[in-house]
């Protein structure tokens, strides 16, 4: 078989893995090295799905002795099967880096022989790369679970970052459809590889050479939509994951069918994109925002409101802490404005040394006036001429994915006499529907 | 400070710039208009040469760091290759205002100069990001070439990046836009003008791993979740042109001359 029809294969059965990120460590190039990392990541270019090209994401190899449900590489679906040679694919790796191509190699596979003999494997391609081709690049490395955990650390020493696929969000769903998985064994390596980097860590500190464990940290991806799990159970989890295992992301992945299953949503079901944006959203909000997963979604609510983001549908639902004084407001308070994300609200600390702020100097900072417009207020004024009515607070909420929800606009005759005005209060009726 | 409606011409260089700002200061007028000695543009207004002292630059720089802030050295000097047309005279006024206010200009972001000033600077900043990101090396004798076509001038900016990371290589990026190119060999970088850059032959192999990597952006996407427009957002059309695995799907007048310059080949004038 020749290598571009590898590359096809194994390329194709890498693709449904979504994290291709290529961030979270900074490393200068050295001399008779080739490569670095920058923190913030760099993304080489964009498929057509528009999502970001960062590394050469392939599998070792796309034969698996498993059978999950979900997975196109599971072992009684007949599909091509190809197999890179470790050298094969180092050489490959080198050739598209030194073009900049990419950032790196996102290196995951199938489950060969057993585990073991799997994770051997992967050490082979990445020793190649760090040893022979004194390759300095980012390499983001999958831990196959039920490997020694011996072999987990080797491989923990070459990458940067490593993940284990937690692949669904809760026991029962694992069981149904990866009978070959359990929690324990997702769960296992996740904690072996998050205590060698606490380990790594103190080692640093008292050795600035020692040798660094995964320096970009861990990450994992479940699959949203093939379960019957509310965003509340997986939000909580992904929380958890950041809390207990200090996961660097958690990613989302809506199930895109694959293949006709009984347990299995039905091949024509489209993929629940919007959803799996709210979580990411959501997501964002866990890390950067200061948010907790029960303020978002509680048992009650257990699912995100398709309509307006999360951070949108939590200030409808708190309209007590609303409206905030921009001249005045502490940053956290300000973060939890909607309009108002992490750079604004930076700015606005950051101008609001030099002399009171207004709607215009806001506008010029970069704040989403058109939705921060309800929640603030600018020395104790809001802003001029602001109308509450029920179709400007909509169109001016709901994000461009919900306006598609909405039953279409009527053309309508214009009338002499307005219809009465709408109250705040109205209108987070129909927005939150409570 | 008097409006006494001169405009001053200088070298174009940065040097020049910051001697215009020392003879505005010499002179008590504030300029109506700053202009580089290739701007076609005329003005109504007198013109007056401005000669490039060295000192007199080196004075001026020095005193960003004194009067205003240690930040404001490189807000001025990367706030120069930013692509805003009038950037001489939005430099000017910042550094007005930092005489005028000190540090505390750097937190005046309602301003309206600072605020202009602070969006080309988050436009020069991004676009040196994407160059990062969109540049693509095409193996040829001994050397990687690249060819880009920046808004503004990143070159200066994307140096550090390129030579880090590629410590082994020749490499040579041309910035057709600017005329103007970076030439690195172990461990030597050097920023030339070039007018006119023909590149050599490709290497043999070279095709072939240019269609690998096509193959692997065209396998890497899922077709359930196509979005053209999502794509377009992250990476605007206009650095198609010198990405290999989009070119193909640009008209060929998005194209434009890009055929030309790939498939003339000369030896590497430099």
């Amino acid at each position: 078989m020749d290598l571009m029809e590898k590359l096809t294969i194994l390329a194709d059965s890498a693709k449904y893995d979504v994290a291709c990120t290529s961030s979270g460590v900074d490393r200068a190039g050295q001399k008779g090295k080739l490569g670095s990392a920058v923190a913030p990541g760099l993304c080489h270019s964009f498929a057509a799905d528009g999502r970001c090209i960062s590394l050469l994401k392939v599998l070792m190899t796309n034969s698996c002795i498993y059978n999950c449900k979900y997975c196109v590489n599971r072992i009684d679906n007949d599909t091509p099967r190809a197999t890179f040679t470790p050298r094969e694919l180092a050489e490959l790796t080198i050739a598209f880096y030194r073009r900049n191509y990419i950032e790196g190699l996102f290196l995951s596979s199938g489950v060969l022989k057993s585990p073991d003999h799997t994770c051997e494997r992967l050490i082979q391609c990445l020793e190649i790369l760090r040893g022979e081709y004194r390759f300095n690049g980012y390499i983001h490395v999958k831990a196959i679970p039920g490997a020694d955990p011996a072999l987990l650390c080797r491989l923990g020493l070459l990458a940067d970052r490593m993940s284990v696929n937690i692949e669904l969000p809760s026991e029962s769903s694992l069981k149904r459809l990866a009978p070959d998985k359990s929690r324990h064994s997702i769960f296992k390596p996740m904690g072996l590889i998050t205590s060698k980097i606490t380990e790594n860590s103190h080692d640093l500190a008292r050795y600035r050479h020692a040798p660094k464990f995964a320096p970009a940290g861990q990450s994992t991806q479940m699959i949203i939509g093939a379960t019957p799990d509310s965003d509340y159970q997986i939000l909580k989890l992904s929380e958890s994951l950041y809390q207990k295992y200090q996961l660097k992301r958690v990613f989302y992945s809506a199930y895109m069918p694959v293949v006709n299953d009984a347990l299995l949503p039905s091949i024509q079901v489209k993929p629940p994109l919007l959803r799996e944006h709210r979580l990411y959203q959501a997501d964002w909000l866990l890390r950067f925002y200061g948010f907790q997963a029960s303020e978002l979604l509680d048992e009650n609510h257990p699912d995100f409101n398709p309509l307006v983001d999360p951070k949108c549908s939590w200030a409808l639902s708190h309209m007590e802490y609303f409206p905030v004084e921009v001249n005045r407001a502490d940053y956290e308070t300000l973060l939890r404005v909607p309009g108002i994300g992490v750079k604004s609200a930076q700015r606005i600390v950051k101008a609001r040394k030099t002399g009171s702020l207004d709607f215009t100097g806001l506008k010029r900072i970069g704040v989403a006036l058109k939705r921060a417009q309800y929640f603030i207020t600018c020395s104790g004024k809001m802003i001029e001429g602001l109308r509450i009515t029920q179709d400007g607070v909509l169109r001016s909420l709901i994000s461009e994915q919900g306006a598609k929800l909405l039953p279409q606009e009527e053309w309508e005759q214009l009338s002499l006499l307005e219809k009465p005005a709408l109250f705040a209060k109205d209108v987070v009726q129909c927005l939150t529907g409570a | 400070m008097l409006d006494r409606g001169v405009a001053y011409r200088y070298d174009g260089s940065f040097e020049g710039f910051l001697c215009c700002v020392f003879e505005s200061y010499v002179r008590k007028e504030r300029p109506a208009a700053i202009l580089s000695h290739q701007a076609e543009q005329g003005t109504l207004y007198p013109e007056y040469w401005i000669d490039t002292v060295p000192e007199h630059a080196g004075r001026v720089f020095a005193s960003l760091r004194r009067r205003i802030a240690p930040e404001a050295e490189n807000v001025v000097r990367e706030g120069f290759l930013t692509c805003c047309p009038e950037k001489e005279m939005l430099l000017y006024s910042f550094i007005a205002l930092g005489y005028q206010y000190g540090a505390s200009v750097m937190d005046r972001l309602t301003d309206p100069t600072v605020c202009a000033l602070n969006k080309a600077l988050l436009h020069l900043g991004n676009e040196a990001h994407r160059i990062k990101q969109f540049l693509r090396f095409t193996q040829r004798q001994g050397t990687l070439t690249a060819i880009i076509e920046p808004k503004n001038f990143v070159l200066p900016l994307i140096a550090e990046h390129f030579c880090s990371r590629y410590p082994e290589e020749r490499f040579f990026i041309f910035d057709r836009n600017h005329k103007a190119g970076l030439w690195y060999e172990p461990y030597e970088v050097q920023l030339i003008k070039v007018d006119k850059f023909t590149p050599s032959k490709e290497l043999d192999g070279e095709r072939r791993l240019e269609d690998l990597w096509k193959q692997f952006v065209e396998t890497i996407a899922v077709e359930g979740r196509i979005n053209p427009r999502c794509q377009m957002n992250m990476m605007p059309k206009r650095y198609w042109r010198r990405m290999l695995e989009h070119s193909g799907r640009l008209t060929a007048t998005q194209r434009g001359d890009w055929e030309r310059d790939c498939f003339t080949q000369y030896p590497l004038e430099r």
